[in-house]
């Protein structure tokens, strides 16, 4: 049996001190308008509102709240300018898109930074991840501009029209990558608007397009809230909806163009199952599980939040994750070596207060480690819940945070049945060095993407989406090009 | 008496790379980069193992090691002195009155293909001129031919005729190929007596890595969470820049903790890794690179 507690093991002697990136490089404008038709326009109400750093709670910046009115000039631009850009050919829309991409990687600092300080993420994975790949999908959709026909042979692919797209907060610059670069490269134009709490690097975003001189009205960037997406969702005159969210958004807008001609891909919620056998390589699927979980502040619709682990390596599994926890480092988003940043609003803080009360009175045990806490901003220290069951509802729930389930299982048969019997269905992952196994999981695992021995890897090469009330229609790869294409 | 080693945890390559490429984007600045060249420094086993080695070599050394870099106060000793057997004698003199440790390499390094007595014999040589430590290799061809008894029993002898002298026991991981020898090799030595476990010779490529220390970190913590009792590391080979050895530092920080974290239970095997963590040190200091013409090459 063990002699040792892990827990006195980990007082860290060597504290490192603060490595902020520095701000001084960046330029964020007081006040922000909507693209449209290729200028930035004043909102027609004349309504802003302010974008905030949750980590610090300053206002930012402030931004224009787009009405109907906002939004239906903005599809105007994009109507009258998709008979120029759809009729352009495939190497010259491709021209355009491989300058953005170049442009996103020339100011890859400022957009890692701004992306930082306006939705909370650490610096290290805006640096590192939101941004290179937000560049990837727009380098990678370049190529296949030109080469459509080869995407879809002895068929002819026409573009579908206007496209309206509404992104999230949790990957606010990649998700619009993953929106525009699929939408340009088949030739359609489009409104996108990014999340209310997120706005500033879609922007940025804006001011690199225009820099690109990508033809007027072809992209159409406008903010807002929720009221704002709605008058994208049922203006007449959009031929698509694509639309990264919540579940409950996403049935609204499945409602809502329900007997009407609008093509429709959802990108919805998930409650992934991270499932750890007896025969995995037990330390690195420790690591996996952190980054399953606590990836973005587990404010990711794909992220591990529901851990199985093989009952025979529970106890060491749960050990290591704990003494694992103990060495992250949650705080200033900024700095180069935070593990967990700010949580992205303070109604998202509440939502996972929420349930972690929740959890605890339907009488799960929790831990989190002894990480100290800024006082100002939004903040949650990592968490798990241990001795929890398919019965509890934060087992059930997307919590859509840094909060992980943790149940044990015996046998392979069982743990696929308790992996999917979710109504989600967007992504799994798999720890055991036995092949086979593998291969046999993947296959009865009722998910959209599942990770073998890691977790949380993306690539625009790589097709992603959702089963069941996960969504569907693929964003990435080959077969994300499917959804903004119409054939003959 | 030899551990069971079929149920030993395994490793997965790709896992392991991308837990010691986080270790590697910490950024240590200011106030905790001082701290952590000044841990290294004094943490280095400062080793010179040529055929051409002499009694003068060995003399300018150790004043090396006494004398880092004298223009600037608050400089710690390195750790110790690490040389072959036959010098054993002339470096206790040259170190006597300091706290630096004599250490030497024995057991027919870096190959370790001779018989066991001749092996003994090595060792008794560096123990009788008073060696503080020993550094043994351990069999390789009869570690990879299946034979852990042999490498097992191999190193309980060395540890016997040891003394007081303490024991690393080097699994010159460059030659055992898999994540999962080193794991398997670190144990036998760790069961047999070893007081700290070392990568490597620097006589064969790849020396140290992140990655395989990262494995012996494991299997030094797991075998203190079973037993209470503390095993050393020492990476050694390759570790030639102040940025790698925080690398370490960090990744010992966050595996172990404090208790792990001075001379006594962390080495760095390296010559020319001393000069640069000096030259870091007093960029940190003042702001400003000296010339490495400033820095002593002894």
């Amino acid at each position: 049996m063990q002699k040792k507690e892990t827990k006195d093991l980990f007082k860290a002697s060597w504290e490192y001190s603060e490595a902020p990136e520095s701000t001084g490089h960046i330029q964020i404008q007081k006040k922000y308008n909507l693209y449209i038709d290729g200028k930035f326009t004043k909102p027609v109400k004349g309504k802003y509102f302010d974008t905030i750093n949750p980590a610090n709670e300053e206002k930012i910046s402030v931004v224009a709240e787009a009405t109907a009115e906002d939004v239906d000039l903005a599809v105007k631009a994009a109507r009258k300018a998709f008979n120029g850009w759809s009729k352009l050919s495939g190497k010259d829309r491709g021209k355009y898109i491989f300058r953005i991409a170049r442009l996103i990687q020339e100011r890859a600092r400022e957009f890692a930074v701004i992306e930082s300080m306006d939705g909370g993420k650490p610096i290290r994975e805006s640096r590192d991840i939101d941004i290179p790949l937000a560049a990837n999908h727009f380098f990678y959709h370049a190529g296949w501009a030109d080469k459509l026909q080869y995407a879809f042979p002895n068929r002819k692919p026409n573009p579908i029209g206007v496209v309206g797209q509404i992104i999230p907060w949790n990957f606010p610059l990649l998700m619009a990558a993953w929106k525009l670069a699929p939408a340009l490269a088949t030739g359609n134009t489009l409104v996108l608007k990014p999340a209310e709490t997120t706005p500033l690097t879609a922007l940025k975003l804006a001011e690199v397009i225009h820099a690109s001189g990508l033809p007027k009205g072809v992209v159409n960037i406008i903010t807002g809230a929720g009221q704002t997406g709605a008058s994208i969702v049922n203006h007449p005159d959009i031929d698509k909806i694509a639309f990264t969210g919540s579940t409950e958004v996403g049935r609204y807008i499945a409602k809502a163009i329900a007997g009407t001609n609008k093509k429709v891909t959802l990108e919805l919620g998930g409650k992934g199952a991270n499932i750890i056998f007896e025969d995995a390589a037990i330390d690195q699927a420790v690591e996996g599980i952190i980054n399953a979980i606590f990836f973005n502040q587990g404010h990711v619709c794909c992220a591990g939040s529901r851990l199985f682990v093989q009952e025979s390596v529970a106890d060491k599994v749960i050990q290591k994750l704990k003494d694992r926890m103990e060495t992250l480092i949650v705080g200033d988003p900024l700095d180069k070596n935070t593990d967990i940043g700010a949580v992205n609003s303070k109604r998202q803080l509440q939502t996972i207060e929420n349930y972690i009360k929740i959890g605890l009175k339907e009488g799960g045990e929790i831990y989190q480690p002894g990480c100290k806490l800024p006082k100002k901003g939004n903040w949650c220290a990592p968490t798990l819940f241990l001795n929890v069951s398919q019965s509890h509802k934060i087992v059930q729930e997307e919590i859509f945070g840094p909060v992980l389930t943790i149940q044990t299982f015996r046998t392979i048969k069982e743990v696929i049945e308790k992996a999917n019997n979710t109504p989600y269905g967007l992504s799994a992952g798999v720890w055991t060095q036995n092949g086979a196994k593998i291969f046999h999981l993947t296959q009865k695992l009722a998910a959209g993407v599942v990770w073998a021995n890691t977790f949380n890897k993306f690539d625009a090469t790589s097709p992603f989406g959702g089963y069941k009330e996960s969504g569907f229609g693929r964003e990435g790869g080959l077969h994300g090009l499917y959804p903004y294409v119409k054939f003959d | 008496m030899l551990p069971n080693l079929n149920n030993l945890p395994v490793y997965d390559t790709v896992g392991v790379d991308e837990r010691t490429a986080r270790f590697r984007s910490r950024s240590i600045k200011t106030a905790s980069k001082k701290e952590g060249l000044k841990l290294a420094i004094s943490m280095i086993d400062l080793t010179t193992l040529e055929g051409k080695d002499t009694r003068g070599k060995i003399q300018q050394l150790c004043y090396k090691a006494m004398h880092p870099h004298d223009s600037y106060s608050d400089i710690p000793n390195v750790a110790a002195i690490c040389v072959y057997p036959s010098f054993v004698g002339i470096a206790k003199k040259a170190l006597e009155g300091s706290s630096i440790h004599v250490a030497s390499v024995a057991t027919a390094f870096p190959s370790g293909q001779a018989a066991l007595e001749v092996k003994i014999n090595d060792v008794k040589t560096a123990v009788d001129q008073g060696v503080d430590e020993v550094d043994m290799v351990i069999s390789r061809g009869e570690f990879l031919s299946g034979n852990y008894q042999y490498v097992f029993d191999e190193i309980a002898a060395v540890k016997e005729v040891c003394n007081n002298a303490h024991l690393k026991v080097i699994l010159e991981t460059g030659e055992l190929d898999t994540l999962d020898n080193v794991r398997k090799a670190s144990e036998i030595a760790i069961y047999a007596g070893a007081d700290f476990i070392k990568t490597s010779t620097g006589k064969v490529q790849p020396a140290a890595t992140l990655q395989v220390t990262y494995v012996m970190l494991d299997a030094i913590k797991d075998y203190y969470l079973k037993t209470g009792k503390m095993i050393g590391m020492k990476p050694a080979g390759g570790i030639s820049n102040a940025k790698l050895a925080l690398q370490y530092l960090v990744m010992l920080n966050e595996v172990l903790g404090e208790k792990w974290m001075n001379k006594n239970y962390f080495r760095f095997g390296a010559s020319s890794l001393l000069n640069d963590l000096l030259m870091q040190l007093i960029k940190v200091e003042t702001g400003v690179y000296q010339s490495s013409n400033y820095f002593s090459k002894d």
